[in-house]
This record gives structure tokens, C-alpha cells and sequence, in this order.
């Protein structure tokens, strides 16, 4: 659908979004400035002045985005922003993938990267830089990137809020940097994926509300008489993350300059908070959102339609329904009361099904074009990422009952787990939407290199089996030496004992980390060359030759 | 853009809508994915009539099997206490430490439950076979400080070494250099006189200076010989063990900074009975007298 096609909606977006911008930037210039003048927290002094240097230049764009006299077509898609989305998510996508790796090897070889009096290189903080970088960094600027421009063609409509789409790519992008540099220094409030501090969160709350109205004001001018269904998963992702997000950060800020803040909740009521948090940041960034993306990327790289209204429906409902409930999995044999646990595990069987619907959904959108599987590496890495989808959403489950669990919670069995599901489904849908938007956006008929898209698609998948293959062994073994007693009913093995069992298994993770990380750089290497404008003619030529194209 | 037709690969239906050139089938749900659902549903309702579930207003619905975790763990403990009384009661009524190895039976079991203690209270610093480390002494090797008799070593589990307990064992190795007793030259000497009295080659003239200075500081402690004193926790220097290394510049540290390695005290965290069978466990490691 061309832009000329639509209808001009130039009145809305003048004047509101600028007013709001600015307020933003005055606002926070104010606040950072105040904090660097008064802070006797050195950290949150650094973070003050991290946010009064971003307001500064903030202030200046649009400054000079006011005297260069540009005004947006409005009768044209916003696609610069997604650009933007799809350059901050390679980057930070190899960002994180480098610190998992470094990780792993901390893990490997512990004397390895050792250095007492660099507290910042210590596996403590890193490891939240890695969790982070990859699931809110890389996974939020895909999300961003992608709903940005699904929203849009499914819609066709510009997107809602003339510049405050690019006040949420910067706002976000923004709230990464202060994550990340904070985890270094050592702030933290100590809930798993939800380190940072406060004014982060404030911050983050912020961008995150005018995210929705971006998304949904798009909405709400769209020009089909319908709401595609990815559009569902992006709203219900949206909503529910800021849901979460607000009511498990409600904390008490020592002071306006302090980075230190106390939680609402104590005890096993904050831990419940914590783990219902969660669990649905799994739930809904790491799965609705990304079933909003693999709902408009198969079916168009497919060329086929989605399989089943029906089922789309059904499961998208039964989806948001159970998996709300189902956090209690997390604490299984803890303080947290038995019947929470109960419910937690009832539910997350529950769960199995409505999962179970995305990935029909998604395999069988292939019917009638199966064959494109064995020519486009793109769509067959669209399609393993459903395959890992099935599999961790079959795992996760298995391993809420709590039987499962009393083997496999603590153990390396949960981080394979989690691996299987943010290597193979996050980052291949990722990759896969990737490579289909930078041909796109950029307007080029074809990737640069579909050859670097079978090594990408070959080394990452051997990466992501040794990755997870090894956990499994390495987790249930763990599991079980924990667990094994002697005839008087003595402990078998000490703890010590368990480790130095797993390391050749750590060996073998940092292994496919690395493989991992190499295919995320050929994948950047070919979207860069494929956005220049570049074609490894050869390839195509002998493609051609062979007359094994499918029809694009 | 709203009329259904007829997908040709399929056969199927669509529903007659069309996004950015997206069609969706009208297939129904497959009947084995209902099917499942159906299943995990009607299970979780069973299991919840079975097991500890739904809140009210005050407590919960408590199942209708009376699960209980915490019962369950109080059980399962007991269970094991039971199971291990006979040792157990044996084990508190031995009249000497010395008795127990003389009990095949009662032998095993100790060393077992000692084996089990071991790896997760001690071996941290001593090594996962009692090998020892740098500052850590090794368990393994016929050399003690504070003697290793079954007793001794049970006085040491329970009171520990410079520890916090009132009856610790206590002795200090002095910062012979910081506290200005030797000057740099004196202890080169003294490092000297320590090598020769571990039987290594060492400079006749620096012994010779040296040999007054430990008459008047060392031999209270180290002896005349240099054999130590096991009841003030004074090494052996005559021997090739070294806790802190027998190196020249890790002999001049230690005198010049002295040395003052804790072992914690036990008494707190494990029972008397817990504590014989480490001891007799550390005795068993290759070592004990």
C-alpha cells in the first residue's frame, strides 16, 4: 500500500507531541541538573549527569530539528524510526550476545577474567548486563522496531504522535545506557530483570505510556475495518508490561538524589510480586510480543495466509488469561505458601495449549508452501525459532510440576531452559524479521547475501544445541548429585563437588555462546552491505542459473 | 477487500479480510490441540480438589488428600532420625572417642556422616580431599599443629584456632619485622637459619649470625631443634611441610609479618556428635596420630 493512497492527517500530530517533548526535556534537564548540584551519592551523581548530558542534546535536536524547517509528510509512513529500531537492535543484540559469552567463559574458567579490584568485570554485575542487554536491549528494539512498522502497514495509517515515536526509540534507548552503566557501578535493587533503580523505573514508566499511545493512537486512525492479530499481541504486550513494570517497582527512594530505593513489599509477598513480574515479562515481552511479530513476518515471507482465525483467537485469549497466572512456579517449595504453588503449576499445565496455538499457527501458515523452507534460509530460520517456541513452551510446563521442579529448580537445567527459548525462538524471530525489514526499509530487492544467511542459520543452530544440550546434561546431573545420599541417608557429593562435575559442560555452553555471537556478526555484516545497497551478484546469478528461486 | 474465498493450496476458506496482503484461513481448532486443553483443564480442577488450593477469606481450601509440605519435610526427618537411632544412641553413649574405630559397624557410619559434613563445612579452605592450600593446612599428611591425636582434633573442631570461642586455641607467630624486633638483615639471616634447619643448603656465615637471635626469640615456641611444639600450635621447621610456603621470600614475609590463620569454632553450628564424627573422619585422612 503506497503512501499516496491514504489520506492526509496532517491536523492531529502538529503542536502536542513538540509541547510534550520538550516538557520532557525540561523536565528531566531540571531534575539531572538539580542531583548533580546536590547529590552526595556519587553513582546517582553520575547518572545525573548521564541524563542532564542526553536532555542537553535532547534540547538541541530540537532546536535544530525546529530551524531546519522539516515537516514530516503525513501522508507517508514513519519509517525512519524503525531504521533507527533496527540499527539499535543489531548493536545491542551483539552487545549482549559478547557479554553472555564473556559470562559463560567467567563461569568456564574463573581465574580467567579475574581482577578483585575491578569490581565492574566481576560475574555479579555482568551477568545482569548480559540478561538485560539481550532481552530489554536487543528484544525491546526489535519489539519497538517491528511493532513500529507492523503497526503502520497492517493499519495504514502513519504512526500516532508526529515526533513521539522517536521520543520512545530515544527514551528507551536511554533507559538502556542508564540500566547498563548502573549494573557496572553497582546499582541495583536486586530484582531478577528488574535491576535498576527508581528514576530508571521512572523514567522507563514514562517512555513506556507514550509507547501505548503511540501504538495505540496508531490504531485508532487505522484504515482497515479490522485490528490484525498481531496488532492484539503488540497491545496486549504493551499494556501488560507496563502493568508489571509499574506495580513491581513501587518503592521508597531514600531521597531525590539517592539511588537507593526500598521496595513496597516485603518478604515472600515481594518475592510472589517479584516472580509474578517475572514470569510475564517472559510471558508477554518475550512471548506475546514476539508472536506479534512472527503473526506478520511468516505469513508475508510465507506469502500465505495465517492458518487459522479461529485458533488465533482462541489461544490469544487462553494465553493472557493463564499466564498471568502462573509466576507461583517460580518459588515451588518455598516460604510462599503451598496453595499459591498449587495454582502456579495448575496454571502453567493450563498454559501448555494456549502456547501450543501460536506455534500451529505459525508451522502451518507454511501449508501449500513448504518448499520454500529448502531456498529461503530467512523463512526456515522463521520457522526453527517456531520449532524452539513449541519446544520451551512444552519444557516450561514440565518443568512447573512440581515433582519436575524439585529437580531441576537452581539448576543449569533452568538456564538451558531459558536458552532454548531466548536463542532459539527470541532471537531467531528477531534475526528473521531482521533480515526481511533491512531489504524493506531500505528499499533493496534483495539481501545482500542469502549464502551468509544459511552460515548465520547453520552455525547459530549448532550454537544454540550445544548450548542447550549441555545444560540439560549438566543441570540434570546437578540435580540428581544434589539429591543422592548414601545408605544412612548422608549427602553423597558436596557442593564443591557438583561444581567441578559441570565444568567440562560450562565448556561446551561458552562454545555455543561463541558460535551464537559469530552468526549474529555475519548477520550484521550482510544487513549492512544489503542496506548500502550492495548484491553478491555471482550468487544470484548462479541461483538463477539453477532456477531454484521461489517466486518473491 | 472483505469477500472470502477459496485458498488454492488448501482448499480452504478465508475470512475475507486482508492486511498489508495478509489473508487469514478459516480453518477450526484442531481437534487434538482442544482436546489437550480440555485435558489440562479438567485435570488442574481435579488437582485442586486433591491438593492445597484456592484462597477464601480466611485461609485456604486445604484439599481433600491434607497435603502439607511442611508436614511432609517434619516427617521426613524424623523418619531419618529414626532410621538412624541405634548409631545415633551408640554414638552418644561411646565412652572415649578412642572406641569407635574399634566398631567396624559404628566406623562406617561416622565416617560417612563425617565424609558429608566434610565437603560442606570444611573443605572450602582445606580442599575437597583435605589437601590443603596456602595458609590452609593439609589434613592428609602426617604434620599437625595442634596434634593429631582423635582428642586433639576434636578440641580443635570444637574450640577452633584464634576463634572467637573462650577456650580457643590461641598462639601468635609475631611480626617479628614490623614490630621492630629484627631489622632487614636480621631476618635474612633468620630465613637462613630456617632453610638450614630444613636441611637445604644455606649461607654458613648468615646461620651463624642468626643462631643467637633464635636461641633468644624462636626456641620458646619452635624448640632448640627447630621440631616445633604441638601444644602451642608451634610448626614443625625441620621438615619440607610449609603452611605458608618454605620459599625464601615466603619465610621472610612470615617473619616479618608474622602469622595469625583462624580456624573457626564448631560448637555453634554442629553437635557433639557431628563433631566426633568429623574428627574421626579427619583422622581417618591419612594423618592422624
Amino acid at each position: 500500500m503506497s503512501g499516496t493512497q491514504m489520506q492526509s492527517q496532517a491536523s492531529t500530530d502538529l503542536g502536542g507531541d513538540r509541547m510534550f517533548v520538550w516538557g520532557m526535556l525540561i523536565i528531566l534537564a531540571f531534575w539531572s541538573l538539580f542531583t548533580v548540584a546536590r547529590s552526595a551519592d556519587p553513582l546517582m551523581g553520575a547518572h545525573a549527569a548521564l541524563f542532564l548530558g542526553a536532555s542537553v542534546i535532547g534540547i538541541f535536536a530540537m532546536i535544530a530539528h525546529r530551524t531546519s524547517g522539516y515537516v514530516a509528510e503525513s501522508d507517508s509512513y514513519e519509517m525512519g524510526v524503525v531504521k533507527a529500531g533496527v540499527f539499535a537492535s543489531v548493536f545491542w543484540g551483539i552487545a549482549g550476545f559478547l557479554v553472555g559469552v564473556i559470562i559463560a567463559g567467567q563461569l568456564a574458567f574463573p581465574n580467567l577474567l579475574y581482577f578483585p579490584e575491578l569490581p565492574w568485570t566481576s560475574f555479579g554485575r555482568l551477568r545482569p548486563l548480559h540478561t538485560s542487554a539481550v532481552i530489554f536491549a536487543f528484544g525491546g528494539n526489535v519489539l519497538i522496531a517491528t511493532s513500529f512498522y507492523v503497526v503502520q502497514r497492517t493499519s495504514r495509517a502513519r504512526l500516532w504522535g508526529g515526533l513521539t515515536p522517536w521520543f520512545v526509540f530515544w527514551g528507551y534507548n536511554l533507559f538502556i545506557v542508564i540500566a547498563a552503566t548502573g549494573y557496572l557501578m553497582g546499582i541495583t535493587q536486586s530484582k531478577e530483570y528488574a535491576e535498576p533503580e527508581w528514576y530508571a523505573d521512572l523514567w522507563l514508566t514514562i517512555v513506556w505510556v507514550a509507547y501505548l499511545f503511540v501504538f495505540l493512537g496508531t490504531l485508532l486512525k487505522r484504515k482497515e475495518p479490522h485490528i490484525y492479530v498481531a496488532n492484539w499481541f503488540y497491545l496486549a504486550f504493551i499494556v501488560t508490561i507496563a502493568m508489571l513494570h509499574i506495580v513491581n517497582n513501587l518503592a521508597v527512594p531514600v531521597s531525590l538524589t539517592s539511588s537507593k530505593s526500598y521496595s513496597l513489599f516485603a518478604g515472600v509477598q515481594d518475592a510472589l510480586t517479584q516472580w509474578w513480574y517475572g514470569h510475564n515479562a517472559v510471558g508477554f515481552f518475550l512471548t506475546a510480543g514476539f508472536l506479534a511479530i512472527m503473526y506478520y513476518f511468516i505469513p508475508k515471507k510465507a506469502e500465505r495466509p495465517v492458518y487459522s482465525y479461529r485458533l488465533s483467537i482462541v489461544h490469544f485469549w487462553s494465553l493472557i488469561f493463564i499466564y498471568i497466572w502462573a509466576g507461583p512456579h517460580h518459588l515451588h517449595y518455598t516460604a510462599l505458601p503451598e496453595w499459591a504453588q498449587t495454582l502456579g503449576m495448575t496454571f502453567s499445565i493450563m498454559l501448555w495449549m494456549p502456547s501450543w496455538g501460536g506455534m500451529i499457527n505459525g508451522l502451518m501458515t507454511l501449508s501449500g508452501a513448504w518448499d520454500k523452507l529448502r531456498t529461503d534460509p530467512v523463512l526456515r530460520m522463521m520457522v526453527v525459532s517456531v520449532a524452539f517456541y513449541g519446544m520451551s513452551t512444552f519444557e516450561g510446563p514440565l518443568m512447573s510440576i512440581r515433582a519436575v521442579n524439585s529437580l531441576s529448580h537452581y539448576t543449569d537445567w533452568t538456564i538451558g531452559h531459558v536458552h532454548s527459548g531466548a536463542l532459539g525462538w527470541v532471537g531467531y524471530i528477531s534475526f528473521g524479521a531482521l533480515y526481511c525489514l533491512v531489504p524493506w526499509l531500505w528499499k533493496r530487492k534483495e539481501l545482500y547475501s542469502r549464502q551468509l544467511v544459511e552460515w548465520h542459520f547453520w552455525i547459530s543452530t549448532l550454537g544454540i544445541l550445544l548450548y542447550i544440550t549441555s545444560m540439560w546434561v549438566s543441570g540434570i546431573m546437578q540435580g540428581m548429585m544434589w539429591r543422592a545420599y548414601n545408605e544412612f541417608g548422608f549427602l553423597e557429593y558436596s557442593f564443591v563437588e557438583t561444581v567441578e562435575a559441570m565444568n567440562p559442560y560450562y565448556i561446551i555452553r561458552m562454545l555455543g555462546g561463541v558460535l551464537f555471537l559469530i552468526g549474529a556478526f555475519i548477520m550484521a555484516y550482510n544487513l549492512w552491505r544489503t542496506a548500502r545497497g550492495d548484491v553478491r551478484e555471482k550468487e544470484y546469478v548462479r541461483d538463477a542459473n539453477i532456477a531454484a528461486i521461489p517466486a518473491e | 477487500m472483505s469477500d472470502k474465498e477459496i485458498d488454492q493450496p488448501t482448499g480452504v476458506e478465508t475470512t475475507g479480510h486482508e492486511w498489508d496482503g495478509i489473508k487469514e484461513l478459516n480453518n477450526p481448532l484442531p481437534r487434538w490441540w482442544l482436546i489437550i486443553l480440555w485435558i489440562s483443564i479438567v485435570w488442574s480442577v481435579v488437582y485442586w480438589i486433591l491438593m492445597p488450593s484456592w484462597p477464601g477469606i480466611s485461609g485456604h481450601f486445604a484439599g481433600i488428600r491434607g497435603h502439607s509440605d511442611r508436614e511432609n519435610v517434619a516427617i521426613a526427618i524424623s523418619a531419618l532420625e529414626t532410621e538412624r537411632s541405634a548409631q545415633m544412641q551408640q554414638l552418644k553413649s561411646v565412652s572415649s572417642i578412642n572406641d569407635i574405630e574399634s566398631d567396624p559397624q559404628l566406623l562406617q557410619f561416622v565416617l560417612e556422616a563425617g565424609e558429608s559434613m566434610f565437603g560442606d563445612n570444611c573443605a572450602t579452605c582445606h580442599g575437597a580431599g583435605g589437601q590443603g592450600f596456602k595458609g590452609y593446612p593439609a589434613l592428609v599428611d602426617d604434620a599437625w599443629l595442634w596434634g593429631g591425636t582423635l582428642d586433639n582434633i576434636s578440641k580443635t573442631l570444637h574450640h577452633g584456632i584464634r576463634s572467637t570461642h573462650p577456650e580457643s586455641r590461641l598462639s601468635v607467630m609475631q611480626a617479628y619485622g614490623e614490630l621492630g624486633v629484627f631489622n632487614g638483615d636480621q631476618i635474612n639471616d633468620m630465613v637462613e637459619y630456617v632453610v638450614n634447619l630444613s636441611g637445604r643448603d644455606a649461607n654458613a656465615d648468615a646461620v651463624a649470625r642468626a643462631t643467637p637471635l633464635y636461641q633468644q626469640q624462636c626456641v620458646s615456641c619452635h624448640g632448640v631443634d627447630g621440631t616445633g611444639d604441638q601444644t602451642q600450635g608451634a610448626p614443625n621447621l625441620t621438615d619440607a611441610i610449609w603452611l605458608y610456603g618454605g620459599e625464601r621470600s615466603e619465610i621472610y614475609e612470615t617473619i616479618k609479618n608474622g602469622r595469625e590463620g583462624v580456624m573457626p569454632h564448631w560448637t555453634d553450628r554442629l553437635t557433639d556428635e557431628q563433631i566426633t564424627a568429623l574428627a574421626v573422619y579427619v583422622h581417618s585422612l591419612g594423618g592422624g596420630e
